[in-house]
């Protein structure tokens, strides 16, 4: 599957991970398949969830490449995962922009945790990302994105990510950030990024927020906690680093789970 | 029905609460972020695209008759700010008292009644288009310029800034104005044929971040 | 799931006599008047002095801070639920005149929230003596002046002074101090105002805010004997 089929068309390549309750509190893996330059490989876990880790194959994707992660933790599952790396979004011979798109579903009495590590936007790459979760009802989440706008000294690239929740078949939260050169005007100015060069959201959805959600709080000049409309809350920070965005995640992570 | 109509819905003075909110330019002010004509530009542009776009296509589809109710369900999901939805749903409900007394219409006191706090306002902008006689671009164009003009006008308080360079600031923004309509009224067409999902979502995360501040400001000249 | 938003009545258009359910709604009176010249005192006085026998509620108008919703929390004039701010975006006028709503929808929540109230008053953030309350948000109005800041205000006139239904001259006490000439302000605003009513005030004086109360009080009678 994983092919290389020429300049235009880039590499397709799509990882699928399910997880279901074992029914007596522990997790399986039924599907674990990296068909790829993504290859899924199955971690130790502490708990009773199962773990996995994201390795890649390759450096990537790049300018064409179309790459897809599907995960699902069905009903009773806990499941994690993780990436070995940070993603590096690379310009290609091709022209095309390359995309890379992430579709979870966390089903009933289930608990997904979507936390890799960053994504970096290379000088000159193109990439699309579209992350979209599916919850139940009753489904937990937890799902980190990190952006970073070129490696250290260096220009961004373009990127465009959108990112969509969806719980009981209702929309929960719909954001898209688009920025690098021939973004749309504005995206590094005083109201999107203001130099800042590294992004952050950190959005967990659990059930018995819908008693209790935790207030709006600000996390540092350049970071907040926001309940969304639903039970869930969002918290997005913007800083000059990736290691700084990802300390107030951190943060925030440890005191909401 | 009429095109002027237009004009009395995008009047500045129209009484619908926006002289009271910023736009998030007195957070950015107070960081530091914008100091004058230039940052304030830059500040416009960057709203323009991102939650000027959004508001704009929500605006334009609500004139294209889609439901009210649904397009609020997607400005919630495109608001993750609770401030801002706060905001956002306080000048919808003023917005709405406005357009009943101007263009009153069953679809107004519907909407009213199933949102009695308010229903996200550019939701309420373009149902009060659409109750003037006016279509999906006007709204848009309302929506989109509201978004730029009402942190320039607070700007001037602000800032003390020469009212002139602000005006000025707006008249350059004029053409990438026209663009985000064309693309928010575009993307309406697409929400109509393929659902509210075809909406953009474009989001600016100091707006996001800037609004919770601001929020929980003791002392502010503006409601947001 | 949308933890946002509550379904009740409906809201009301305009300033409508009767609210949406079809009780009639509270009788609005707006205080305006120059910064300084002692609103919020009579505010705080007129709640003290009707508390018991009206059900009252108050709306403040600050310019920048919360300062006068917090000044009659901290002189515990009211319950909290009964004092609500309003934000003006640097123009207290316009809250008050060309776009009413943010105020219309304070007033209605306060009576949503707590029920049937008697009397609203809604005071105006410090502005200049063209201020006046919009005939959509209250039903009369009362302008403050004070002996210090200038006794030619009367002689001057503008909207407020000429036309509010009550004209407060307030601090009189500190007239022999700042040598205003009461009985000038007096006869300047007789020429103003024709019939309409003037009242010296002094709050530390043993009458207080009493003619004010009693104006208050006929007001309110007026209004209730018109339903």
């Amino acid at each position: 599957m994983t092919v290389r089929t020429g300049v235009a068309s880039g590499v397709r390549g799509t990882a699928r991970i399910t997880a279901r309750g074992d029914g007596r509190g522990g997790t399986v893996l039924p599907v674990l398949d990296g068909e790829g330059p993504i290859v899924p490989r199955r971690t130790r876990s502490a708990g009773a969830g199962a773990r996995v880790t994201l390795v890649g194959a390759m450096s990537g994707p790049l300018g064409g490449d179309h790459l897809t992660v599907e995960a699902a933790s069905r009903e009773g599952a806990r499941l994690q995962i993780g990436s070995a790396a940070a993603t590096l979004a690379l310009p290609g011979q091709s022209k095309e922009a390359a995309r890379y798109d992430v579709r979870l579903t966390v089903g009933d009495a289930s608990e997904l945790h979507w936390l890799p590590e960053q994504l970096i936007s290379v000088r000159d790459s193109d990439l699309r990302v579209t992350t979209r979760a599916d919850l139940a009802a009753s489904a937990s989440l937890v799902l980190r994105e990190e952006q970073v706008l070129g490696r250290t000294g260096e220009e961004a690239g373009r990127l465009t990510s959108r990112l969509t929740v969806r719980r009981a078949g209702r929309l929960l939260l719909d954001q898209e950030l688009s920025c690098g050169p021939g973004a749309p005007g504005g995206w590094d100015g005083p109201a999107v990024l203001a130099g800042h060069r590294a992004i952050g959201q950190l959005v967990i959805v659990r059930p018995e927020f819908d008693q209790h959600r935790p207030g709006p709080a600000l996390l540092g000049e350049t970071a907040s906690l926001t309940p969304l409309a639903g039970p869930a809350v969002l918290v997005t920070a913007v800083a000059p680093d990736a290691l700084r965005v990802r300390r107030t995640l951190d943060e925030a992570l440890r005191t909401l789970t | 029905m009429s095109q002027a109509a237009l004009l009395v819905l995008a009047d500045g003075r129209f009484p619908a609460g926006g002289h009271a909110h910023s736009g998030g330019a007195e957070e950015a002010v107070k960081a530091g972020r914008v100091t004058g004509a230039a940052d304030l530009e830059e500040f416009c542009r960057g709203r323009l695209h991102t939650t000027g776009l959004v508001s704009a296509a929500l605006a334009a589809a609500a004139a294209l008759g889609l439901d009210p109710l649904e397009l609020d369900e997607a400005a919630d999901a495109r608001t993750p700010s609770a401030a801002l939805r706060v905001a956002g749903r306080r000048l919808g409900r003023q917005m709405m008292r406005a357009a009943r007394s101007a263009w009153p219409d069953p679809s107004l006191d519907q909407l009213a009644a199933a949102r009695p706090k308010g229903a996200h306002q550019p939701v309420v902008l373009g149902l009060a288009a659409r109750a003037a006689g006016l279509g999906a671009r006007d709204a848009a164009y309302c929506s989109a310029y509201e978004c730029v003009s009402g942190p320039a006008t607070a700007t001037v308080r602000l800032l003390s800034l020469d009212p002139f360079d602000a005006t000025g600031v707006l008249a350059r923004l004029a053409p990438e104005l026209d663009l985000v309509v064309r693309e928010a009224a575009e993307a309406a067409q697409r929400a109509v044929a393929d659902g509210v999902d075809e909406l953009p979502a474009a989001s600016a995360p100091l707006l996001e971040v800037g609004a919770e501040a601001h929020a929980g400001w003791p002392a502010r000249l503006f409601a947001s | 799931m949308h933890l946002d938003h509550s379904h009740d009545e409906s809201t009301a258009v305009s300033a409508d006599a009767h609210r949406p359910d079809g009780h009639r709604r509270a009788l609005r009176i707006g205080l305006g008047g120059p910064v300084g010249s002692g609103k919020t005192a009579t505010v705080a006085a007129l709640c003290k002095e009707l508390r018991e026998e009206l059900s009252l509620a108050v709306v403040t108008n600050d310019i920048y801070t919360r300062e006068d919703a917090e000044f009659l929390l901290r002189e515990a004039v009211l319950p909290p639920e009964r004092i609500t701010a309003v934000e003006t975006g640097a123009c207290p006028h316009t809250a008050i005149r060309d776009d009413i709503s943010a105020n219309l929808e304070a007033v209605e929540d306060l009576e949503d929230e707590i029920g049937p109230l008697d009397l609203i008053l809604v005071e105006s953030g410090g502005d200049n003596l063209t201020a006046t309350f919009s005939k959509g948000l209250v039903d009369a109005q009362i302008f403050v002046i004070d002996v210090a800041g200038g006794d030619d205000i009367p002689r001057k006139g503008g909207p407020g002074v000429t036309t509010a239904d009550l004209l407060v001259v307030n601090k009189t006490d500190l007239a022999p101090y700042v040598g205003s000439d009461l009985e000038g302000m007096a006869a300047d605003a007789k020429a103003q105002r024709a019939e309409l009513p003037v009242i010296f005030q002094s709050l530390r004086s043993d009458v207080g805010v009493g003619p004010v109360a009693a104006w208050a009080r006929a007001q309110y009678a007026a209004w209730a004997a018109s339903a």
